[in-house]
């Protein structure tokens, strides 16, 4: 089934056409990537799904209903949840806190000024196995600023999470962090969302994180889509190679380390 | 951080509390009348930086007006006393408090449209308006000379304590010195509890992070109203408290320098803290009350101590004791 569906969105910036005549389709209990070089549009694309930017036209629809004019909270509400490449967190709140807020906010508990957050058992439980599924268990009490890069970046995916979206946007969830950690956070991501069987898109730069982890890859190139299909299919694109790692024929992917 | 302190667990801070409370209560009886005289403006100053902290502490907006909503409450406060000869001090706080939404409502429906400088300067304009109406219509508002709220006219809790008869400046001192005390407690307990809500943690989402706390569901600028309204109704409490006490009302008190006694005070004490702000303004009335005294230059030695306050306890007074405190247990264990 079609969980979300843009058509002909456009996104221009000048003469940059940032979102070109885009018509992506993303199916329920996929799992997404978004690959394509610096300026090709990617997080723009993010952006205009998750009403950070207004598209110039088209249209996007989600779960049946146009959602292009609806704004950052409408869109949340209704299930589109996304993290940020560069991290975007509660710095001065406590891992917990940051998390059990997402979580406020979903149960529509955030506007109770008359009842102390610490005292929700409800909230508290679910927070505390977000961060355990997030590996951020032993950081509970830390405030978001003290912690390290790998950490940020997975409480910033612990929070968009943590919404329980039915569509969940990535923005480059491993970049700035060491090649070590890179898997782990993948690891952690892919089994968190696969084991609630949310949709995920995710807009990454690392070939083998989105050969080892996607069912599908969506190649773009000047604001516009290249190339869709399987891993098995963009791994042998010579087009795709071509504009991704400036070589091609086979093994392209392979050789290029 | 005292920040960090939210998980300490509720009965110590009751204990606390009830300590710091017992003592304040115990205290006119040991010092002097004038020492509680001091002590009521303190802790009527606290309430209104309280109010004012839940802007900047918790929402991240540096308010330089707030001395439109004090001085609202003030002056609905002696228009309820002179127009409709009115003297319950019940009915003063409900007229006041109403007043002080009205007015905060409709300034904060216009300020949270923006944030930093923009919102800061905002504020400061809207007081002005309501400084230069107080000044301008005498008529109405009595201009300089203010309208007296003489404290002999003045009734507490439904009538059953009135300052007739001799001796009552004495009785009036104390009395109101409790009223004062009672309301304080209440509205630290209201503003604890809202701080520590999931509105509380919202609002501090908003200060840290707005594009996010758009992104997990909050609607930033419906919170910041209602975070401004309820700093509003606060800090207009604290001027409705301050009427009786002072005994007249004047446009001084709508006047931009007295939003920033309110800023000052609560950066004395610490605005990352939530009981920086109750420090700084018994702290701050003090060191006012005594730079007057002793030298006539004391706008100049007020200047020189919120410069050595920047400069050396950024995090001012609770602040930097939270600090040391935490130093210390570190190395005891």
């Amino acid at each position: 089934m079609t969980l979300l569906e843009t058509v002909n969105l456009k996104k221009y910036f000048g003469d940059t056409h940032a979102v070109d005549d885009v018509n992506l389709t993303i199916a329920e209990g996929e799992f997404i990537s978004v690959v394509g070089p610096n300026g090709a549009g990617k997080t723009s694309l993010c952006n205009v799904i998750s009403a950070l930017l207004v598209p110039d036209s088209g249209r996007i629809i989600f779960r049946g209903s146009d959602v292009t004019h609806s704004s950052v909270i409408e869109r949340v509400k209704a299930g589109i949840a996304r993290s940020f490449q560069l991290v975007n967190l509660f710095d001065d709140l406590t891992a917990f806190d940051n998390v059990a807020l997402a979580i406020f906010s979903r149960d529509g508990k955030i506007r109770n000024m008359a009842a102390l957050a610490d005292h929700d058992r409800a909230v508290a439980v679910e927070a505390d196995t977000i961060l355990e599924q997030f590996g951020l268990a032993s950081k509970r009490n830390e405030i978001a600023r003290d912690l390290a890069q790998g950490e940020r970046k997975l409480l910033d995916v612990a929070l968009a999470y943590a919404l329980r979206p039915k569509l969940l946007f990535l923005d480059e969830p491993t970049s700035g962090v060491s090649t070590r950690d890179k898997d782990k956070i993948m690891d952690t991501i892919a089994s968190v969302v696969r084991a609630e069987g949310i949709t995920a898109a995710i807009i990454e730069h690392d070939m083998d994180v989105v050969f080892k982890y996607s069912n599908r890859i969506v190649v773009m190139h000047q604001g516009a889509i290249l190339a869709e299909g399987t891993p098995d299919a963009i791994r042998n694109n010579d087009q795709v190679a071509m504009i991704l790692l400036g070589s091609s024929g086979p093994d392209a992917f392979s050789r290029k380390e | 951080m005292a920040i960090a302190a939210t998980g300490t667990s509720s009965w110590r801070i009751t204990i606390v509390s009830a300590i710091i409370l017992v003592i304040l209560a115990i205290l006119p009886q040991i010092v002097d009348p004038y020492q509680t005289v001091l002590l009521t403006y303190g802790l009527i100053m606290a309430i209104a930086a309280l109010g004012f902290n839940l802007l900047l502490g918790y929402t991240g907006l540096l308010s330089f007006g707030h001395s439109a909503y004090f001085g609202t409450g003030a002056y609905a406060v002696a228009f309820i006393a002179r127009d409709l000869g009115a003297h319950s001090m019940e009915l003063y706080i409900v007229g006041g408090m109403l007043g002080t939404l009205v007015v905060a409502a409709i300034f904060g429906f216009v300020c949270v449209r923006h944030t930093r400088i923009f919102f800061g300067i905002l504020t400061l304009a809207l007081s002005q308006v309501l400084w230069s109406l107080a000044f301008k219509f005498f008529w109405v508002t009595g201009g300089t000379d203010g309208i007296r709220v003489p404290y002999t006219n003045l009734t507490l809790v439904g009538g059953l304590v009135d300052f007739k008869g001799a001796g009552s400046f004495q009785r009036f001192i104390y009395a109101y010195y409790y009223y004062v005390l009672v309301l304080f407690s209440i509205s630290t307990a209201i503003l604890w509890v809202i701080t520590h809500s999931p509105f509380g943690k919202a609002l501090q989402a908003i200060r840290d992070n707005e594009t996010r706390a758009r992104f997990v569901g909050i609607s930033v600028r419906r919170y910041r109203w209602i975070a401004f309204m309820i700093s509003g109704i606060f800090t207009g409490l604290a001027g409705i408290l301050w009427v009786p006490l002072n005994g007249l009302t004047t446009p001084d008190i709508l006047y931009w320098p007295f939003s920033g006694e309110i800023v000052f005070m609560t950066v004395l004490g610490g605005f990352r803290s939530f009981t920086g702000p109750i420090v700084g303004a018994i702290a701050f009335n003090y060191l006012k009350t005594y730079a007057i005294a002793s030298t006539e230059y004391w706008q100049l030695l007020l200047g020189v101590v919120l410069v050595i306050l920047v400069m050396a306890l950024p995090a001012g007074i609770v602040g930097t004791i939270a600090r040391l405190a935490a130093k210390l247990r570190r190395r005891t264990k």
